[in-house]
């Protein structure tokens, strides 16, 4: 027998460990990759939060590039994420639609008055109907879409600075979306706040 | 009379037993045995989205109690068949929440790793295996060498 031979268990071990923390530290398992990725946005009729008699479809969000965003008065991340909405629809010219995701109208009113109300456009999903069309299994939940209404983008989790400098920023710029008024996020620091926040995103 | 009461007691302790053991139940109307049947195996085939390792039948997850209720909806009220409700929801939240994985580029390695962690086994296997029968066969010459040895011993253990 080789000697050198003795050390392939060895070889083998570490490999395993190589690959385990490899699958381990990239992909968060609870991130799924999105189904709908690259497809049009599902057809849906929904009731308008404000005015439940208005009926809102799927023609409603083509024209141009739109955020949609699943949220809760119930998902403590959606509050987290809400500040970063707010600055989104202050200094861009993107839509933003508001999908309220299994909630009771009345709270999400509040919340809106509360908060303040950074959609162009809120719907109603009180049975969870829509979400799943969506694939939706949490909230939030945010989807980029271009103005032929092709899910461009998805975002398990809180829409924050360093989301939308790496992910969103990048692709809005494609779709031709003026983004350069939103100041511009430094990016060490971003990271260290979502790092902060991070804990607290996994449990909703 | 004694024994009746124990009976009964242990009776009792018996029997919430399964109820607690069992996961949510959801209340729901079939159609027919067979339909109800066909839901029991749905929701049991398909992977909860939220959480990782429970399948549908045994998450009591807000999104499990939804995927139930449109399984329900997809079986009972629009007649689907069990092949258009898998690709009803593979569409939707992709093959994350099927336990089977489809043969495409992406999982190949997740399809052939066995194949060629057992291709392996069978190639070292078969050098074990096959090892000792080449070194027990000795030439001719060595053999002759080994009785030459034995004589030897032979002859020295003789002239002592």
């Amino acid at each position: 027998m080789n000697r050198a031979s003795l050390f392939v268990p060895l070889g083998i071990f570490i490999l395993i460990i190589a690959f385990g923390y490899a699958g381990f530290r990239l992909n968060d398992p609870h991130q799924l990759p999105s189904a709908l990725l690259n497809k049009p946005f599902p057809d849906f009729q929904a009731p308008m939060l404000m005015d439940p008699s208005r009926v809102i479809d799927r023609s409603d969000l083509l024209g141009s590039p739109v955020l949609v965003n699943v949220w809760a008065t119930w998902c403590p991340t959606c509050k987290a994420e809400h500040a970063e909405l707010m600055r989104i629809a202050r200094e861009t010219d993107l839509r933003l639609v508001g999908i309220v995701y299994k909630d009771k109208p009345h709270l999400a009113m509040r919340w809106l008055n509360d908060y303040g109300n950074p959609y162009d456009l809120v719907v109603q999903d009180t049975d969870g109907a829509l979400g799943v069309e969506l694939g939706v299994y949490g909230a939030p939940e945010t989807f980029l879409l271009d103005a032929a209404g092709t899910i461009i983008y998805k975002r398990v989790g809180d829409v924050n600075p360093l989301i939308w400098r790496t992910e969103m920023q990048p692709r809005l710029a494609l779709l031709e979306v003026d983004t350069s008024a939103t100041t511009d996020v430094d990016l060490d620091s971003a990271t260290a706040a979502v790092k902060k926040a991070g804990a607290a995103e996994r449990k909703d | 009379m004694v024994r009746l009461g124990s009976l009964l007691l242990i009776a009792l302790v018996l029997c919430p037993l399964p109820g607690l053991a069992a996961t949510p139940v959801d209340i729901y109307q079939f159609d027919s045995a067979e339909q109800e049947s066909r839901y029991r195996a749905l929701i049991d085939e398909f992977r909860c989205p939220k959480c990782l390792n429970t399948n549908l039948s045994g998450s009591d997850a807000p999104i499990a109690q939804d995927l139930r209720r449109t399984i329900h909806r997809l079986l009972v009220t629009d007649g689907r068949s069990d092949q258009e409700i898998r690709d009803f929801l593979q569409e939707r939240y992709g093959d994350f929440v099927l336990y089977d994985p489809p043969l495409k580029p992406g999982t190949w390695i997740l399809w052939g790793a066995p194949v060629f962690f057992l291709l392996i086994g069978a190639w070292v296997l078969f050098r074990v295996v096959r090892k000792p029968a080449q070194e027990t066969a000795l030439s001719e010459a060595e053999q002759q060498k080994i009785a030459e040895i034995i004589r030897q011993q032979r002859t020295e253990r003789g002239s002592q």
